[in-house]
């Protein structure tokens, strides 16, 4: 071993007490940060894939100016074949074209305005969660089968079930009447009140038909298996559309820029939270380290005078921190990892919780999710800054002067 | 008693004076205490008024601090979950000085419609002076006027919504509904006015319609919705809203603000949690850098301590000694932490311009200037849970050192 190394190993072990709490201390912030780091990454995680797996999508094809605008004028030709062509080319069936007007929506007993879905039966449940979470009844048996599938609340506020019939009153793309006679078979529970309450889909080709659409539609909509293939799905999408100048392709951050936001603004606080506490364990590493300097003058003083350059000194109490910093690292995020795993299988709530979580489309109980980064980021910037803080009482040694050193008691 | 007194003076000045032998390290301490400090008030300052915004926010998207409704109401809100208006006894309970204001409201999902398009909206039919009243902050209104009685047939729109559809004021829309015995009920309206509101999901959603006016078109007779009351403090609402469900009966619902948007309920509740949780952290990371100062001035003073003890110096004072130079400690860096903290709020107190991310906020329904809210109530929580806790701490190394064996500490060089 090294000498320096061995000597810096003892030296931190003539005051185990002060060791300890500075290691204690990046223990502490090192484990915050792990659970913290990792339970942020689950829930941004979540909140995005619900959010898009539930309706979105990952991106989106639409006619120009249809995201900031959505008439049911701005919608584009031949959309079905577009979507079959996309699914060819992709070589997935994750794509599914869609249409969408607003609708008055009667029962016998009450009437709501809704906005109405037209879906391709077919690859829908590709796209959307919504179709696999059917509580009751089942989904469409033909693209111009005159059906429709509502949610839950909307079901219980219309006073139907199974089997009743709703009328659709609205106007179609040409500004004439449209109306129509469709028989609920579906019945979905997503979870979400706002969702339950309000979406009702029917097939795509009825849709066309009811509200004189021809062969267009709105959007198409396509997912990627993982939201980190979504950029190289979008150049490919991008090249299937080139042809076709009137149509834009949208990805998940655009057609949901609140998310995104919503994640930054939480990031920015956390990030903020966090460097407080790494200020803080800074601050105890150049307390530690500058009172072990200054008591050592003398000591410094002597091995100066045989000779000892100071370069050799500062580099000794580098080499004290870090390895006080490693120790910090490793059972810091050691025991972080551990905490994070336990809570990533049993999951954890909180009081209140239950309420904000479904305003961002989360479960009710978090999971942290584990991975490198989230062990490690935090953990080695307290490394980093606990290095730095070191800096200044290693410097102090280049001022030296080995014979005034030598007096001080 | 003499004698106490002379010693308290003595140890206090011998705290003082141990506490800047080693300047170098006080000011270290020094520093992280203010740190520290500052980061627990501003930062629960942010979030108090980030969470303000919201309640208020969401206040003034259902104004009514309590609200009467059918028992399905809130459930299933529709026309047919109607209730009547306040009779004589609920009247008289509203004349309450703890009441503000109030007003009956008929809220119905509607469609609207004009030439170019059509969109599901909320109609509110509403008294309009009382509505004022109530909070609807007439400045809103960019174009036209606010509506100027129950009978008004005019309608007051979002600027949102006007460009949805395409419309403008003067124009005329159709409004659609469904009047109790499911027959729909429509009629045309002229745009008398456009709000602006701070989030733009609420300007595409309430359109204003005078009571009156809706109640005929709806077939409601003198029938409403809900019944919204307003007190002096949203945040205290429990003095006066158990006299109105009193009044109000079991046949109706009464709820307060924090039940009927439970989110905006559990985030005042969830705020107090987090201020306790930060403060405590930030705590614990200060307390390993306070404990280990204390160590290390009690060990290089081992010999001195020692001296003393043969003087004839009790433990105790020792320990009282210790304790008071932690004292002077923590209260120089509260001191400074929260001048610091008021020093850095106090500017900032026309708020932050956080646009960049205000599709996010309006997510968590905040808006997008964040205007930090000083709270005394957390500044003492932050000081007294640091003095407490952080003598609670030093209680280790002052105990440590008076228990030194007087002989043996005064062997060591």
């Amino acid at each position: 071993m090294n000498i320096t190394l061995r000597m810096a190993w003892r030296n931190l072990w003539r005051h185990k007490r002060r060791t300890w709490l500075t290691v204690g201390a990046m223990i502490f912030s090192n484990l915050l940060l792990v659970f913290m780091i990792s339970l942020q990454f689950g829930s941004y995680r979540m909140m995005i894939d619900n959010t898009l797996k539930s309706y979105t999508g990952h991106m989106q094809v639409q006619l120009e100016g249809y995201n900031d605008d959505s008439k049911i004028r701005n919608s584009f030709d031949n959309i079905i074949p577009l979507a079959e062509q996309l699914r060819q080319t992709l070589n997935t069936s994750r794509v599914a074209a869609r249409g969408v007007a607003f609708a008055m929506t009667s029962s016998e007993m009450r009437s709501y305005g809704l906005q109405i879905v037209g879906v391709e039966p077919g690859y829908e449940p590709e796209v959307s969660t919504l179709s696999g979470l059917l509580k009751k009844g089942q989904f469409f048996s033909g693209n111009n089968a005159e059906e429709i599938i509502i949610g839950s609340i909307l079901a219980r506020n219309l006073r139907v079930d199974i089997g009743a019939e709703l009328t659709l009153l609205g106007s179609g793309r040409d500004g004439s009447f449209a109306a129509g006679v469709v028989l609920v078979t579906g019945i979905f529970e997503s979870g979400s009140n706002d969702v339950d309450r309000s979406m009702a889909q029917i097939p795509l080709g009825y849709f066309q038909s009811l509200f004189s659409m021809g062969n267009q539609g709105h959007n198409i909509v396509i997912n990627a298996e993982d939201l980190s293939l979504v950029d190289v799905l979008q150049s490919k999408v991008s090249h299937v559309i080139a042809s076709r100048k009137e149509l834009v392709l949208l990805d998940w951050n655009q057609l949901q820029p609140g998310l995104q936001q919503a994640i930054q603004a939480d990031m920015f606080s956390a990030w903020f939270m966090y460097a407080i506490l790494i200020v803080l364990v800074a601050f105890s590493v150049l307390n530690t380290q500058l009172m072990s300097v200054l008591e050592r003058t003398r000591e410094f003083g002597i091995m100066m005078a045989l000779g000892v350059k100071p370069v050799r000194l500062g580099a000794l109490v580098i080499t004290e921190t870090t390895l006080m910093s490693t120790l910090g690292l490793a059972i810091g995020a050691g025991l972080g990892a551990l905490l994070a795993y336990y809570l990533s299988l049993v999951g954890f709530s909180y009081p209140g919780m239950e309420e904000m979580a479904g305003k961002f489309n989360l479960p009710d109980r978090m999971y942290p999710s584990l991975s490198l980064l989230s062990v490690f980021l935090g953990p080695c910037i307290v490394f980093i800054c606990s290095l730095l803080a070191s800096v200044y009482p290693a410097l102090r040694l280049f001022f030296l002067h080995p014979v005034s050193a030598m007096r001080t008691v | 008693m003499m004698t106490f007194q002379l010693s308290n003076t003595v140890i206090f000045i011998l705290a003082w004076r141990n506490l800047w032998r080693n300047h170098r390290r006080t000011l270290i301490m020094l520093s992280a205490i203010t740190v520290g400090v500052w980061a627990m008030i501003f930062m629960t300052a942010l979030m108090r008024g980030m969470v303000d915004d919201m309640l208020l926010n969401g206040i003034r998207n259902l104004p009514g601090e309590v609200q009467i409704h059918h028992l399905q109401f809130l459930d299933d809100p529709g026309i047919n979950n109607s209730i009547t208006a306040p009779d004589a006894k609920l009247l008289k309970a509203l004349q309450s000085p703890e009441v503000k204001a109030w007003t009956t409201r008929v809220r119905v999902p509607a469609v609207i419609s004009s030439e170019r398009d059509s969109r599901g909206i909320t109609l509110l039919g509403v008294e309009p002076g009382r509505e004022v009243q109530l909070g609807f902050d007439i400045s809103s209104i960019i174009e036209g006027r606010f509506l100027t009685g129950n009978n008004d047939s005019g309608l007051v729109i979002g600027a949102k919504l006007a460009e949805r559809l395409e419309t403008r004021l003067g124009k005329r829309v159709v409004v659609m509904s469904q009047d109790p015995d499911n027959n729909i009920a429509d009629r045309g309206f002229r745009v008398v006015g456009i709000y602006k509101a701070k989030m733009d999901s609420l300007e595409e959603l309430n359109i204003y319609a005078g009571l009156t006016t809706v109640q005929k078109l709806l077939k409601l007779e003198d029938k409403v919705s809900e019944i919204a009351i307003t007190g002096k403090d949203y945040r205290h609402v429990e003095n006066w809203f158990s006299t109105i469900k009193l009044v109000a009966g079991q046949t109706v619902q009464t709820l307060p603000w924090y039940e009927i948007d439970k989110y905006l309920g559990s985030m005042l509740a969830m705020m107090d949690g987090f201020v306790l949780v930060w403060i405590i952290v930030i705590f614990l990371a200060l307390s390993f850098g306070l404990v280990n100062t204390l160590v290390m001035a009690v060990f290089e003073r081992t010999r001195e301590i020692g001296l003393m003890q043969a003087l004839g110096m009790r433990p105790n004072m020792i320990l009282y000694q210790i304790l008071v130079e932690s004292f002077f400690l923590l209260s120089i860096g509260l001191l400074i932490g929260n001048a610091l903290a008021i020093g850095t709020i106090l500017p900032l107190q026309d708020g932050i311009d956080i646009s960049v991310v205000a599709k996010g906020m309006e997510m968590m329904g905040s808006s997008s200037i964040l205007y930090p809210a000083l709270k005394l109530n957390d500044v003492l929580l932050a000081n007294i849970i640091v003095i407490t806790l952080g003598l609670l701490t030093s209680f280790l190394p002052a105990w440590h050192a008076a228990s030194f064996d007087p002989v043996e500490a005064l062997g060591k060089d």
